[in-house]
């Protein structure tokens, strides 16, 4: 029910709306994905990388203060200790042995805040291929540690100088790109967004995540099943993944947090759901910032990561029927639960995971309710905002 | 009455290929939308393709998507565009195509777009990532009941019986993209466009087919029309817009003759 469709549907949401130029790399990659990821040879090396390389499994950790201060059971999937620091390297791992299978010899990809590219470049490294990572001039000048770290792993880091020169304009730029280049460029996409089958395909790598929270609460709690499981969502791989396993386990309420910026209604948000409207965005029919006209408005949040106009059609489609509750948490209200679990649970988060972590304050669970926040990256590139928010 | 058929008949008629040229609409200033038409049909134009603007042109390089910006900066929008298109039948005989991103139409409502523009007198739409497939479910019978051409986009990277499956869908004409890439490279033109364009001058497609992307001068026009109906010329002529401003369009025309 909420698998996608054959044409790349999830409900109304999705699809592939690329133009004549792409439709052959698209259509490549839509015939072969499931066929190539699910077979044994690429299960086996994918597997072995995820736990030699990037870490896993990630530790489920029950965060005791937390619980306390909640009044609840309160576990932390620690994708931030992940290597690259996030849950990104999940994705970038998969799509990257699926390019060398397709006889790809150039990786691109986009990146907002960093994490991405980063990871890309890190696997691109490991694995000996080309890298090119888009990144928007903004995000260029304010993640600049994250650029240094990309360079050292041997990638080139282009900048976009075009719209508005963040993420969606990397994105573009990293699309104009494939389509110059058809036959030897494999197009890496950070999050479930884009044309399908990209969106299916980056949920099924980071749906490693919630198999792992499945095994691991079996372990600490006897039930597989938590009541809750919180994850933010700006393109929303990690929500995506986080909640996976329990798509069709209906009494696990999921809870998707998006970012308001300086308060949903202030122009500076982030928050799709509550601003956008069904639109197309880089090949996807999905919820959409826009303005009146059918123009694609900037999104604002303190956390890049977040700092999407919209959000993947799995998600869309999890909103539109109701199947996942959607909140938003205010730029002051993510420091704010930033700082807490620094402070409770001797964890630095990474700002995106911080609106996951605020969530707790919005919502009511009972004492012995078990809620799995995804924690998925952890803050070491937000320090500089974190150290400027609090004056530290 | 069939604008395009019948100036592409023309054309084949007097051996001079078609010079359609795209612009985008609101640029360099706002009003400068009507003035450019009048112009290029008084320079020799054959076809204008009139761009709606979009904030996130995906099949465009940079400069598309810098008139593009200004363009809405300025203010222009489809409701804004069919007001200042609302008499420019008066003066207008050439073929006129409207090129637009599908957000910004669906947003407007699709078929109250389709029926404006058939009000105002336009030929035909270029929606270039609506695919084909999504346009023959959901779009084709409205095109129909406006009396819009349809015009699909083929590349290098078509198959054969792809082609046919686009150029069974199309009307009017089909857009053959020459090379790999977006809008405005200007690369020479070499054997692989040539073998690409008689590929499908060898198919023997129902539409006649007229070719973009990358003709910027005479010999690149003369490469891409040789085995077409002609050619389009879009990101050169926005640079001279830009460059130069209205008065330079006769001269910038006569350039490709």
């Amino acid at each position: 029910m909420f698998s996608v469709n054959d044409t790349g549907f999830y409900g109304k949401f999705g699809g592939a709306y690329v133009p004549e130029m792409l439709h052959a790399s698209v259509e490549e990659l839509r015939r072969c994905y499931l066929d190539i990821s699910q077979s044994d040879d690429f299960q086996t090396e994918f597997r072995q990388l995820l736990r030699d390389f990037a870490g896993r499994p990630t530790p489920l950790f029950r965060a005791n203060s937390l619980s306390e201060k909640y009044q609840a059971e309160i576990y932390l999937k620690r994708e931030d200790l992940c290597h690259t620091g996030a849950h990104k390297i999940n994705n970038t791992i998969g799509q990257i042995l699926l390019a060398k299978r397709l006889g790809k010899k150039r990786i691109i990809a986009e990146t907002g805040a960093g994490q991405h590219g980063v990871a890309t470049a890190t696997v691109c490294a490991l694995l000996q291929l080309k890298c090119v990572v888009y990144m928007g001039a903004i995000d260029v000048k304010r993640q600049a540690p994250n650029v240094a770290r990309m360079k050292m792993l041997g990638a080139e880091v282009r900048t976009a100088e075009s719209g508005s020169k963040t993420l969606k304009d990397a994105t573009n730029e990293a699309i104009r790109d494939w389509i110059a280049n058809p036959s030897d460029t494999y197009y890496l996409i950070g999050s479930v967004v884009g044309p399908h089958p990209y969106p299916d395909m980056v949920t099924r790598f980071q749906s490693v995540i919630s198999e792992e929270i499945k095994k691991q609460l079996l372990e600490k709690t006897g039930s597989e099943n938590p009541t809750a499981v919180i994850a933010c969502v700006g393109g929303g791989s990690n929500a995506a993944g986080a909640f996976y396993e329990y798509l069709n386990e209906k009494e696990v309420r999921l809870v998707a947090v998006e970012a308001a910026g300086k308060g949903v209604d202030s122009g500076e948000s982030a928050a799709t759901t509550y601003l956008g409207k069904p639109g197309i965005i880089h090949g996807s029919m999905t919820l959409l910032m826009q303005d009146e006209f059918g123009q694609i408005t900037e999104p604002h949040s303190i956390s890049a990561g977040l700092d999407y106009p919209g959000i993947g059609p799995l998600h869309a489609h999890l909103f539109d029927s109701g199947r996942a509750e959607f909140l938003s948490v205010t730029d002051d209200e993510s420091m704010k639960a930033g700082l807490d679990l620094c402070r409770l649970e001797g964890i630095i988060p990474a700002i995106e995971s911080a609106h996951a972590l605020a969530a707790l304050e919005k919502l009511k669970f009972k004492k012995d309710d078990v809620v799995v926040v995804n924690l998925s990256g952890r803050g070491d590139k937000d320090l500089q905002t974190y150290i400027d928010y609090f004056s530290i | 009455m069939d604008r395009i058929k019948k100036q592409i008949d023309k054309s084949r008629a007097s051996a001079k290929k078609i010079i359609s040229v795209y612009f985008t609409a609101g640029f360099p200033e706002l009003h400068d939308t009507t003035e450019i038409i009048r112009e290029l049909e008084k320079s020799g134009a054959d076809m204008i393709e009139i761009g709606l603007p979009f904030s996130d042109p995906l099949a465009d390089g940079p400069v598309i998507q810098h008139s593009s910006s200004i363009a809405i900066s300025n203010g222009i929008n489809a409701k804004v565009l069919f007001e200042q298109l609302s008499n420019i039948r008066e003066s207008v005989q050439i073929p006129l195509i409207l090129m637009a991103y599908l957000n910004p139409l669906l947003q407007y409502g699709f078929e109250d777009f389709c029926e404006n523009c058939q009000k105002v007198g336009i030929d035909g739409l270029i929606i270039p990532d609506l695919p084909p497939e999504q346009f023959e479910t959901d779009y084709v019978e409205i095109l129909d009941r406006y009396n819009l051409k349809n015009i699909l986009l083929v590349t290098p990277q078509t198959s054969d019986d792809r082609i046919r499956y686009i150029d069974s869908l199309s009307t009017g004409f089909t857009y053959l993209v020459s090379s790999p890439g977006v809008t405005g490279n200007n690369k020479v033109f070499s054997n692989v466009e040539e073998t690409y364009f008689k590929r499908i001058a060898a198919l023997n497609l129902q539409n006649p087919c007229i070719a973009g992307f990358g003709i910027h001068d005479k010999k690149s026009f003369e490469s891409a029309s040789r085995y077409s109906d002609g050619g389009i010329i879009g990101s050169s002529f926005i640079r001279q817009l830009e460059k130069e401003g209205i008065k330079g369009i006769s001269q910038f025309i006569n350039k490709f003759r």
